[in-house]
């Protein structure tokens, strides 16, 4: 499909330039003009007020028997035989597809000496398990783990292919669909079924959360996409489920994978684990110097939380980039989000507005963090953070 | 060594602003800029050139005016920029745009080290440079702050969700790049008067052996369906108090009462 200006129709009124949410319309000679910059989204077709912008529908050629895909895969991504926590959310929103779609939902595990976790795989939704065991799987490799999922995408036909969008995920997604030839939407913060055509609708922000845009891959299979953690609820494990275990033998040699992980350096655990985390403390601009982050490190302490920062800390070398939330840094959905000393630009916000319940403490009433704050404090972090520890301390031990 | 850094020319998104009545963004007077993490890139590679000696250069593709942002990566010091632009280009996806890329790419000979920034601020997908890497058929690592490069040996921190990975791998290699993995130099204005000299060549599809099937819209598997504004959060309560202590205890009592603590 593509947007086209009936240029003799155009009364020049340029609408369209101001509704373009990528700039790609201009005025040229007193008609629009659309350049290469346009995404085809067709804004401007529904801004015309007199029908001057149409879509054009190319006709594709398409190489693909799209009936020949079925099904639903959720990536397993696995870290020393653990599970990671979003995968049971993509297990539970990829049954509500499987089920829409009348098709079944399969984990894909691929790992040495992993298949323990089917069970837990099995009890989130899963109908059937699909399974590369070997010690060239051990530890994630891009070619390693590459290769192993586009040959199981070759022989079993998968309709859908869901992952997370972790380091890992993010780094094997865009590899697999560029092998196999297929669209991948990164980042999904919402799935379902377009109406019209029966595909998945992924639902994504762009322009640092300023807009969303739901993106269909209608040609190619199967349709892939990853989804940031903590935006999906983990379903309830119902451990009688069981399933089908397929045992696949990896055709992924050793020496063709090009990267040699020598070690792993873990500078948290748990205490940057922000994407998993129930409570997080973040302190930004507003705490004014490194020393003051004693105060949100404290508090977290104090319900059992971890530390966030906000660009501006992060930027300021207040915490490391792990700690960050954000555009640029982390996603989180924690049960309870502070932004203490932090303003809330569009950026950060897209980071945490997923959150249940948002607490924000900022000295200037008109911060855009409050905008989306369920619960305001307008005052000096540094007089409020520490009553706020005194009265959760006090309120821990009357429990 | 020969390194090719791929740059994007982004609007500043932290400048965009969504119009309350239309709902609609607000892109006037959002100034264009080179993608921040691509500064990353292109001073990790300037300072590989001054530890190992070799070319960088850097190239972007999009339509004429990006030529700024390539004269800006020029100025940082580059040694040559080339602008991949043509209609054909238009309507790209991820998997279209590094097909171009890719091809501009293999159009240079042999290239050692391919440098993107982590994702654009536009769109975040992160998806173009492990896609390059997989249509030159090279390795990857994503996401890393730290590169050595002693022989043979690449050796790279990649960043995950608990701390660091070390990986040793070889070249040639595609790596992305994350903030912290240098502070991008400013050019100067020696570099900037250079850069104003400097010829920026445009490739179009007709200078690149490519498959006119795989560019563009024809090439690009995505389509975009809706763009919409999201639904903004509700406003909730602004704890009214005279001191900070009663705020404190207004809001400690209020969230204990609601079970969220």
């Amino acid at each position: 499909m593509a947007v086209k200006v009936r240029t003799n129709q155009c009364v020049g009124c340029s609408q369209c330039v101001t509704t373009c949410p990528f700039g790609a319309i201009n005025m040229q000679d007193d008609k629009a003009y659309i350049t290469e910059t346009c995404t085809s989204c067709g804004a401007c077709v529904e801004a015309c007020p007199i029908g001057a912008i149409v879509r054009e529908v190319e006709e594709k050629v398409v190489k693909m028997d799209k009936n020949d895909y079925k099904g639903v895969w959720v990536f397993v991504e696995q870290m020393d035989g653990q599970i990671r926590n979003v995968v049971h959310e993509l297990l539970g929103e990829g049954r509500k597809l499987a089920d829409a779609m009348g098709q079944e939902l399969a984990g894909v595990m691929i790992g040495d000496k992993v298949e323990h976790m089917a069970k837990d795989v099995f009890s989130s939704g899963a109908d059937k398990v699909y399974l590369i065991e070997g010690p060239e799987y051990k530890d994630y490799s891009t070619d390693g783990y590459t290769g192993a999922l586009t040959d199981l995408i070759h022989t079993y036909k998968p309709s859908v292919i869901l992952m997370g969008a972790t380091n890992n995920g993010r780094d094997l997604g865009p590899r697999v669909a560029c092998r196999v030839g297929t669209g991948l939407t990164a980042d999904c913060t919402d799935l379902g079924i377009d109406d019209q055509t029966g595909l998945v609708a992924w639902t994504r922000p762009a322009f640092g959360g300023n807009i969303m845009a739901t993106i269909l891959c209608p040609d190619h299979r199967p349709q892939m996409g990853t989804v940031r953690p903590k935006v999906f609820k983990r379903p309830e494990q119902e451990f009688s489920r069981t399933g089908e275990i397929v045992r696949v033998t990896g055709k992924v040699n050793g020496k063709d994978i090009r990267t040699k992980l020598i070690d792993i350096i873990r500078v948290c655990t748990t205490s940057c684990n922000l994407e998993e985390s129930e409570i997080i403390v973040s302190g930004g601009r507003g705490m004014c110097k490194p020393e003051n982050f004693v105060l949100i490190e404290e508090l977290a302490n104090v319900l059992g939380g971890v530390v966030g920062a906000s660009r501006a800390a992060v930027d300021a070398g207040w915490k490391p980039h792990m700690h960050q939330v954000g555009q640029t840094g982390k996603t989180v959905g924690p049960k309870i989000y502070f932004a203490c000393g932090i303003s809330g630009a569009i950026q950060h916000v897209a980071g945490m507005s997923s959150s249940d319940i948002v607490v924000a403490i900022n000295k200037d009433a008109d911060a855009p963090i409050f905008k989306v704050a369920d619960y305001g404090i307008v005052g000096d972090v540094m007089e409020v953070l520490p009553v706020l520890i005194d009265e959760f301390k006090k309120n821990k031990q009357s429990c | 060594m020969k390194i090719v850094v791929c740059i994007k020319q982004v609007p500043d998104t932290t400048e965009v602003k969504i119009d309350p009545v239309t709902n609609t963004l607000i892109r006037q007077g959002v100034p264009s800029i080179v993608n921040p993490f691509d500064k990353n890139a292109v001073e990790a590679a300037l300072q590989l050139k001054e530890k190992y000696d070799g070319k960088v250069t850097v190239i972007s593709m999009g339509p004429p005016q990006a030529k700024e942002a390539l004269k800006e990566c020029l100025a940082m010091g580059a040694d040559e920029a080339i602008l991949i632009s043509d209609r054909a280009f238009g309507g790209s996806d991820t998997l279209a745009t590094s097909y171009t890329l890719a091809s501009a790419i293999k159009k240079m000979g042999r290239v050692d080290l391919i440098i993107c920034g982590k994702q654009a601020i536009d769109g975040d997908t992160a998806q173009v440079g492990p896609e390059i890497a997989e249509h030159l058929d090279v390795g990857q690592v994503t996401c890393i702050s730290k590169i050595d490069i002693d022989g043979s040996i690449v050796r790279v921190e990649r960043e995950h969700e608990e701390g660091y990975e070390i990986i040793e791998t070889q070249l040639p290699l595609v790596i992305t790049v994350l903030k912290s993995m240098n502070e991008p130099r400013y050019p100067t204005v020696k570099g900037t008067m250079k850069a104003n000299r400097k010829e920026i060549p445009v490739w179009t599809a007709n200078d690149m052996d490519v498959d006119p099937e795989q560019l563009g819209l024809k090439g690009s598997p995505t389509q975009v369906r809706r763009i919409f504004t999201p639904k903004q959060r509700v406003q909730g309560l602004i704890i009214q108090a005279d001191t900070a202590r009663e705020a404190a205890a207004v809001l400690v009592k209020t969230l204990s009462e609601a079970k969220i603590v």
